[in-house]
């Protein structure tokens, strides 16, 4: 398909789209007077009835917690499905890369700002449904800290942290130990991912019940899956750019 | 006019990335305007849920009952921004692999896929 062309169906395609939006403008609530009824119920009733004061991260991994069950296999997929494009046979061993950084500065701070990062990634997760946080973006936050590895010490530093030997076994834990929880809830004549551990008390670490474990291995699997992606990337792409110069 | 701005502005972030999509010259600018197409969900999915007045859906030293946005649409977002974040690394990896095989980036150049 020329360019042309595609610029002739765009055209037409977005008159279209554009009038179906104004359309549907037209009948929503105007903004800031939301209607919906489940929001309303749900800030109501999940601190009474599961003790957690972070009414989304309820939603997340407790109300929704089978839909994001799925969720987190769809980030699992796609770990495996870029690992397999990128991971090609018949590339040579990168070698050591003379990439370390040379100021004293930048890695004494970076070090430090690797621990304090870390640290309050794993805060975020702990107090998933206390205060804003949980094991998305926590987990998130932790792939992030450990990258600073890469960008304030060395390729070699950085590959001795976030190995395949060490990040698999993250991956296959944090997402098998939703599942595992879930069904061990079923095994005790339960619906799958009861919460078989009691509410809790609300604003403390020991909120959520399993939900908490939950939590965690959905934090697992999320900073393991993204660490899998940063390393597949470094190694596939920025290793063989660098090795060229 | 206020009441529908953010709407419009999740509207027109959608079509700009759709055209952006639609005209790219790059896989990887491609990919950017994808993002930029599915960010317009994330500011649709929350300008929906806003309520006046609304503090976040948090009650640890808030009084329940306070006036709070919908945490509905704040977890469809985390959703949203997970699947965002799958999908643009694994079309990153196909871009990197046409770049192997084909030595371009251009999707006009990419003439027929070959197996």
């Amino acid at each position: 398909m020329t360019r042309s062309v595609r610029i002739g169906i765009l055209v037409p395609a977005l008159g279209l789209f554009g009038f179906l939006l104004a359309w549907a403008l037209v009948g929503i609530p105007s903004f800031g007077n939301y209607r919906g009824s489940y929001g309303y119920i749900l800030n109501r009733v999940v601190t009474p009835e599961r003790h957690m004061t972070n009414v989304v991260t309820g939603v997340v991994f407790d109300y929704r917690g089978f839909d994001t069950m799925g969720e987190e296999f769809i980030l699992f997929a796609a770990v495996v499905g870029v690992v397999l494009l990128l991971r090609q046979g018949g590339r040579e061993e990168p070698g050591d890369l003379k990439d370390s950084v040379g100021s004293d500065g930048v890695r004494l701070g970076g070090t430090l700002a690797v621990g304090v990062c870390v640290l309050v990634s794993l805060w975020l997760v702990a107090y998933g449904f206390v205060t804003p946080g949980g094991g998305f973006q926590g987990g998130a936050a932790l792939a992030s800290s450990v990258l600073l590895v890469f960008l304030v010490a060395s390729h070699k530093a950085w590959s001795g942290v976030a190995s395949n030997r060490v990040l698999d076994p993250f991956e296959g834990v944090g997402a098998g130990g939703y599942v595992v929880i879930g069904l061990g809830a079923l095994i005790g004549g339960l619906p799958f991912l009861t919460n078989v551990l009691g509410p809790g008390t609300a604003g403390t670490l020991w909120s959520g019940g399993s939900a908490a474990f939950v939590n965690w291995s959905a934090g697992m699997e999320v900073a393991a899956a993204n660490l899998i992606l940063f390393t597949e990337f470094i190694d596939e792409y920025v290793v063989p750019l660098a090795a060229e110069k | 006019m206020t009441s529908v701005l953010p709407y419009l502005v999740a509207g027109w972030i959608c079509v700009i990335g759709l055209y952006g999509i639609v005209t790219s010259r790059h896989l990887i600018h491609l990919a950017l305007c994808l993002t930029v197409t599915q960010s317009s969900t994330y500011i649709l999915l929350l300008s929906i849920g806003y309520v006046n007045g609304g503090g976040p859906p948090i009650f640890k030293g808030v009084k329940l009952g306070t006036t709070a946005v919908d945490p509905v649409v704040q977890s469809l977002t985390l959703t949203d921004i997970v699947v965002s974040l799958t999908v643009l690394a694994l079309i990153l990896a196909l871009a990197l692999d046409v770049h192997d095989e084909l030595d371009t980036m251009d999707p006009d150049k990419i003439v027929e896929l070959q197996g």
